[in-house]
This record gives structure tokens, sequence and C-alpha cells, in this order.
């Protein structure tokens, strides 16, 4: 099999709420790169949309909607490439199921409908959902103390390649996922395209830093990376979306879209490949541990870089899962000064909300001055003498276990229109209901992940 | 030998990611001749100093020779993280330039490969 052409994965989403033009530039260019060669079933566009509580906020809208709970920028991602992606076979993996991946897949057939298109084959991985009665008493064992499981809004395990890569070799044109682990988008077609057992722990390591690279987005492209003078990115404002060339090896090119801007650079490299990594010899997905940290980098041409040197450990027992309990609310509200002694007058209104607000611990900002550096004790305020600001926005917040304690924090911001001091303009206040995550290790065997085949059989 | 003292940012890049309560910061030498005085003065210690008003219960600092980077994990910075944290910014994804902000003495010799305009 070493005559297989290399694996061509590009990603066009890297979260709920990423721009939905990205996908446009990646398919032209995967298709642009296919016509060299026999297409084969080599290319794949990936979605990631699944953040920490993304899928909380997503139980939620089902809750109130049956049909809904699926990545809502679905159609805004997908319509404007579906048809060459079927036209050219390339196929299509991303966890935007949410925590509807049945209402996604139905979505998607009846969007191919619409635009003329045959129905594809469609699998949906399921199984990553635990918070059902069934699991209720294991998951309640496996939590913390002091962790209520009656205010579970969400529980899901972090699934692997594995049923990613059953449902490719199936037949399956797209992949619909709930919670699966963000690298095992990339892993899947990788395992499935090259054969490789669960088990082949470097190639596996190799694939999920590829992965890891692609599953921000723009990330690894220029995105969240420049600072003029020092780090300048062309034409951010159209800042193209990644592509990975995988050898049978698992080692990789990432490049980006043609035609767009932004750069992959050594340093945009870096910066992503320890994005969110703590140990880089132990990087933990239900697939391996993936290592790092004997890793090199190398520029091949320009906007390539290729990645050698990365290893696989075996991967562990169990599935980590995801919790997302009902935690109360943060109560925010802001207003802004200007002008002659502004600070100090907003120093005067945060001390006039300390005193309104007594016996409910209120975190203070002085945008302009301090703020997101600060910690919500204020130990790195207090340590600021009183300066001369001429344009600060106090910003307070606080938690509250009920909507009604938390309002007092808006009602006491709102009057300082006319009971505060001098100036004050441009209130804003906010009530948002909070969600906590916890996670704990549910063994293997208790979670039954699989795939089913679901649209355009035949 | 000669000596300048330097932003941290004139030497490194870096970025924050987030998991819980818990930050990893990435330190990347802009050229590997930073990377040693990197290691040298951006101790764990240092690191712990600089993020000391967030009471970070533990940081770890991992060396990464190959790509001329560190990679600091921060415990319990996050005033509890996405979940509980009162800042605008409950992930800590400006805290790259928190560190950034630090002072580093780099041999006068490499002043012409620091970055940026000064």
């Amino acid at each position: 099999m070493d005559l297989l052409p290399p694996l061509l994965i590009g990603c066009a989403a890297g979260f709920s709420g990423d721009r939905t033009d990205a996908a446009g530039p990646v398919v032209d260019t995967l298709i642009a790169r296919l016509g060299k060669r026999p297409a084969a079933g080599s290319a794949f566009l990936i979605f990631e949309t699944l953040a920490e509580r993304t899928l909380a906020l997503a139980q939620l809208r089902r809750r109130a909607d049956p049909q809904a709970g699926y990545e809502p920028l679905l159609d805004d991602m997908l319509r404007p490439v579906l048809a060459r992606c079927l036209q050219y076979g390339i196929r299509i993996v991303s966890n935007f199921g949410a925590a509807n991946p049945h209402g996604a897949a139905r979505h998607i057939a009846a969007m191919a409908g619409e635009l003329g298109l045959r129905v594809p084959r469609i699998a949906v991985v399921v199984g990553d959902d635990v918070s059902g009665e069934r699991h209720a008493g294991l998951l309640a064992s496996h939590l913390e103390p002091g962790c209520d499981a009656t205010h579970i809004v969400s529980a899901n395990a972090y699934l692997g390649a594995e049923q990613i890569g059953a449902a490719l070799d199936a037949g399956a044109e797209v992949v619909v996922c709930g919670r699966v682990a963000d690298p095992s988008l990339t892993v899947g077609p990788a395992m499935s395209y090259f054969g490789w057992r669960a088990d082949d722990w470097d190639r596996l390591g190799r694939a999920t830093m590829v992965g890891h690279l692609l599953e921000c987005g723009a990330q690894v492209c220029g995105g969240y990376f420049a600072d003029p003078g020092y780090k300048d990115v062309p034409g951010l404002d159209r800042v193209g979306f990644p592509i990975a060339q995988v050898d049978a090896d698992g080692n990789c090119i990432i490049g980006k879209s043609d035609g767009t801007g932004g750069c992959v650079t050594e340093a945009t490299v870096k910066e992503q490949l320890l994005y969110e990594v703590h140990d880089p010899a132990r990087y933990v997905t239900p697939d391996v541990v993936a290592d790092i940290s004997a890793a090199s980098i190398r520029l091949v041409a320009r906007d390539q870089i290729q990645i050698t040197g990365v290893r696989g450990h075996p991967r562990p027992e169990d599935y980590k899962v995801n919790v997302c309990l009902e935690g109360g609310w943060l109560a925010e509200g802001e207003i802004s000064y200007a002008g002659p002694r502004a600070e100090a007058r907003a120093r005067l209104a945060a001390d006039v909300l300390r005193k309104r607000l007594d016996g409910m611990p209120i975190r203070v900002d002085l945008i302009g001055r301090l703020s997101v550096f600060g910690d919500d004790g204020g130990e790195l305020l207090a340590g600021i003498r009183p300066g001369a600001g001429e344009d600060i926005r106090l910003r307070v917040a606080a938690h509250s276990p009920t909507r009604w304690q938390a309002q007092r924090l808006t009602q006491e911001v709102t009057a300082l229109y006319c009971c505060g001091p001098a100036g004050g303009g441009g209130i804003r206040t906010a009530l948002t209901p909070r969600l906590n995550t916890v996670s704990c290790l549910l063994p293997r065997s208790a979670v039954p992940a699989r795939f089913e085949m679901v649209a355009g059989h035949g | 030998m000669a000596e300048l003292v330097v932003p941290l940012f004139r030497v490194a890049h870096a970025r924050t990611g987030d998991k819980g309560d818990r930050a990893n910061i990435s330190l990347i030498a802009w050229d590997p001749a930073f990377y040693a005085p990197i290691v040298d003065q951006v101790t764990p210690e240092v690191v712990a100093r600089r993020f000391g008003h967030r009471r970070p219960s533990g940081v770890r600092r991992y060396l990464l020779p190959n790509l001329a980077a560190l990679n600091f994990v921060l415990d319990a910075v996050l005033d509890g993280g996405v979940n509980e944290a009162l800042n605008l910014d409950a992930h800590g994804k400006t805290l790259s330039y928190l560190l950034l902000g630090l002072d580093i003495r780099v041999p006068a010799c490499l002043g012409p490969k620091l970055a940026g305009p000064g």
C-alpha cells in the first residue's frame, strides 16, 4: 500500500461561531491538489465546533426543541461546499452533531435534496451521551463528592477515532459526531485511509498532533498570532484555514488554503503545537498518548511546515467524561467615566457599590487602568496607586446562586445614573446563567460507542 | 561580557491555553540563541512570582530544545477558570502578555537578533 498518495485534510472551523466562509477556499484548494492525481478517497474536510461547554448549551436547546441541539451554523458552513465535496469525493467529518447528531444528519440529507444533489451516505457516531437514566448511578459514583448529580445538564464521553474510521470503512461520505476528542476528527480519516491498527501508537500519535494543529482552524495560519511590529501577518482579514498533507507514517506538512491571507511559519506552528498542551511527552486522547518532546519542525516551502519526530504511547484505559452542571448566575455591570478625575470618580462608584452590596463579594475592574490581568480578590488592583486615568470603564461582577440575588448587583449599577458620582454614562448590565464543568473517568466498557449509517443507502 | 536588559517579548513569543482552572503558556524563542538565557532566567520560580496575585498552587516548566521553546503549566491560576472566575477573560487568554512583560538579560552581541522596533 506504499503507493497510496498522501492524505489531504482541510479544516474549515475551529470552534462554534467560527467564520462560515472559511470552507470555500479550503475545498477549492483540495480540489486543485487532487487534480493532479486520482482522488481515491484521499481528501477530507473537517469542522471542529465543540468547546467544553458548547455541548451543554446544545443540550439546553434540544430540551427546548427536540429537532435542535446540533451546531446552529451547520447550514451556513456546509451549504456552500456540499456539492463540490460530493462531486470530487471529498469526505466530511465533524463534531457538529453536538447534542443531536441524528438531527444534524437529517439536516444534511435535506440540504442535499434542496441543492438537487443525491443524498450522501451519512453516518452518525453515537454513544458519547451518558446523561441518561442508564448511566446515572455509574456517573454519580464516579463524580467527586459534593457534585450534585441532580443538576446535570449534559454528560458526554470523549470518544476516539475508531468509530469514525469504521464508519468511513463502511462507505460513509459524511460522518457526524457529537463529543469526540478534537484530534480524532483527523485520526479517524487517517486510520481508515492508511489502514492503521488501533495500537499503532507512533502513527496514531503523529496523526493526533496533525489533528491538534488543524483543530483550531486559522490559529495555525496566522490567526490569533498577529502583533504589529513583532508578529506581522499579511491579510489577516481574510486569513486562510489549514490543510495538512499526511504521509503513511503520519508525518505531515501543514499549509493553508490558496489565495487567502495569513501565513504558516515556524512561529505560528510552534504556538499551535503547544496550545493547551501540558506535559509535552503526554498529550492524552482516547486514541493514544502523543509525545512531542522530541518533535522538530522545518520550513519546506512558503507557507509549508513539516513536522517530524512525534511519537505515541498506549492509550488510556478509560474514557474521559465531561459533565456540565447548572452553576448559578453571573451578574455584571459597567459604567464609563471620562475627562478630568475620571479614575477618581470610577473608584468612588466602586466604593458606593461595595457598601450598597454589603455581604456580596464583588470583583472590580477599572478598564483602561487594570482589568483582565487582575485577580478576583482585587489584590493586584489594591497595589496600584490611584492615578489620573481620563477614560475609565468601571466593571463589577459577582456570582450568585439565584437570579434574584444576582439582580441586586445589576440594580445597584443602574442606580448609579442618579445616585452615583458625576458624569457616569453608558451603563450596561447582564445576568447570565452559568454552567460548571467537571470531569470524571468511565471504563470503556460502560460507554457504548458505535456508528449508525442513517442516510444515502445504496 | 556586555549585556542588554530587554523585555521578554523582544526575544520570545507566547500563547496561552486553558483547561479548567489550569493555564499553559508556551514561550518560544525568536532565535535559538535566545533559548539558553530564557532557560536560565525564566524559571518556574520567576513565573510563579509574576503571577503571584493569582496564587498559583504550582508552576511546572517543560523544555523543548528542538523547538527552542518552553511550556509553563500554572495550576489554579484562573480564579476557578471559565466555570467560576469573574474575570472578563475567564479563560486567561490574555496572560501570555503578562509573562512577556518580564525583563531578561541577553548578551549584547545578540542585539541584532532582537525582535521588533524596541
